[in-house]
């Protein structure tokens, strides 16, 4: 339990809260990270799911490209990109990210849409309403609880998996765990391992509670139930 | 990617022909003298990498069995077994293998525990997925006909939870081979090695060989225990 005091004792180190590599800047940093991968992901992911869960095709790719991206190592997708033209730094580190947050993204999108019940649909189109009008104003909000939950997903293995931005030159919290290493410091990289496992655990809680909130009582068992569903069809909700 | 080889390779070729002071040596993305000149080393690492993938995979399922069969038993125990390894998961694996390093030092033990972990939550899920998903009517015909608590969960419930925990046991494998890159940072992670080493030395060819090689393990062993589920059910095969 020695490396725990060590830990704590550069946790309580007031040169370890300071400038650019202290920890509430660095914990911005991963923030920001994480918050531009997912919105990129989700201006990519939301409109095309949407669309293919109107028409109700496509349920293929989606698998495919969980099963795809699951393949590939965030380490190596980190550093591909770093050594294109994007360059070393935050940029390429958010593309990286971004691309794994998609599959989610994809799928609860897609499970959702394609979840709302046929007959409340034909309603709505023998109402005289749009196609547009059904996907955006009645689709879209009964599948909101299932996109929550991809959202979630998303953000949390984001979180999770920033931290490995440290390791090709990015910024974020890992830098404090990768540095650690370099050094040999075990104070400093589970001081710095405590800090990322408390912000990854932060993010899943308070997004819990997002899912929670726009999701109505009686449908919260129900979701649960079809994002299970969905998982045993193949293409698990959580994997990072 | 479409760069890949084609124009970036070009470009560095016509340069290299009228060569002057200031051109930078070519970088290739791909370069088949690479792969010849360190051919020894990809083995030694792609071999690491499939014998840790393989430690960690069978530990877990050793492990997963019987806490996912204990969970379905009593389903009392199912929300703590889950929430469990499901908080696990949320750690990210850097900070996973910073708390874990003190106690196991920078060898090859701590990447295996770390990997375990994250197994585990894939496994037991799938596990626990695949027995609850056993028909009521399958368990009541073995009831009538007689069988026990041990011979229903052997001859009835594992073979028609089997697809689904394969498919569990697919997941992990696959996650896992991308896992293992980061155990770099503890001094064992495969193939991982070469690709943050490409990374400090900008050696582009290193970089995509190391991780399309990473890719393609996790592929084709994903294959692999494709192939194994077919010949381990033989009746989805027909019904099908």
């Amino acid at each position: 339990m020695n490396v725990l005091g060590e830990a704590v004792v550069w946790l309580n180190d007031p040169l370890n809260w300071q400038g650019r590599n202290g920890v509430p800047f660095l914990a911005y940093e991963h923030l920001y990270i994480s918050g531009a991968a997912v919105l990129l992901a989700a201006l990519v992911a939301l409109p095309t799911a949407l669309t293919l869960g109107h028409i109700g095709r496509g349920g293929g790719l989606t698998v495919t490209v969980t099963n795809v991206t699951r393949a590939i190592p965030t380490l190596a997708l980190l550093t591909v990109f770093a050594a294109t033209a994007i360059g070393f730094g935050n940029r390429a580190t958010i593309i990286a990210l971004s691309v794994f947050a998609i599959p989610p993204l994809l799928t609860n999108t897609y499970v959702g849409i394609r979840g709302v019940d046929r007959d409340i649909v034909e309603a709505a189109r023998g109402m005289g309403m749009s196609e547009t009008s059904i996907l955006l104003r009645v689709e879209l909000p009964l599948a909101v609880p299932l996109i929550a939950a991809g959202v979630r997903t998303a953000a949390v293995q984001v979180v999770a998996t920033a931290t490995l931005a440290a390791l090709v030159g990015g910024g974020g919290l890992g830098k404090i765990i990768n540095s650690g290493f370099g050094q040999q410091d075990p104070g400093q990289y589970v001081a710095g391992g405590i800090l990322v496992a408390a912000l990854a655990l932060v993010t899943e809680g308070l997004l819990a509670l997002v899912q929670r909130q726009v999701t109505p009582g009686q449908d919260r068992a129900r979701s649960r139930r079809s994002v299970r569903r969905a998982s045993d069809a193949g293409a698990p909700v959580s994997v990072s | 990617m479409a760069s890949l080889s084609g124009a970036d390779a070009g470009e560095h070729a016509h340069s290299w022909t009228n060569v002057l002071a200031v051109d930078a040596p070519a970088n290739p993305w791909l370069s088949g003298d690479y792969v010849r000149d360190n051919r020894e080393q990809l083995q030694e690492l792609l071999l690491e990498h499939i014998v840790l993938t393989v430690e960690t995979i069978v530990i877990a399922v050793l492990i997963a069995f019987p806490l996912a069969i204990l969970a379905h038993r009593f389903s009392r125990l199912a929300t703590p077994v889950l929430s469990t390894t499901g908080v696990l998961y949320t750690v990210p694996s850097l900070a996973l293998f910073a708390f874990i390093a003190p106690f196991t030092g920078l060898r090859a033990r701590t990447v295996l525990i770390g990997l375990v972990m994250y197994a585990l939550l894939i496994l037991v899920r799938n596990i626990l997925a695949g027995l609850d998903g056993v028909p009521d009517d399958v368990l009541e015909a073995a009831q009538g006909m007689g069988y026990g608590r041990a011979r229903m969960l052997w001859r009835v419930e594992l073979p028609v939870a089997l697809p689904t925990i394969m498919a569990g046991v697919r997941v992990a494998t696959v996650s896992t081979v991308a896992l293992v890159t980061v155990g770099v940072v503890v001094g064992y992670g495969g193939l991982g090695l070469l690709i943050i080493r490409g990374f400090q030395t900008f050696y582009r060819a290193e970089i995509v060989t190391a991780s399309l090689l990473t890719v393609a393990l996790g592929l084709t062993l994903d294959l692999l225990l494709a192939g194994v589920t077919r010949l381990l059910t033989p009746w989805a095969r027909s019904r099908s």
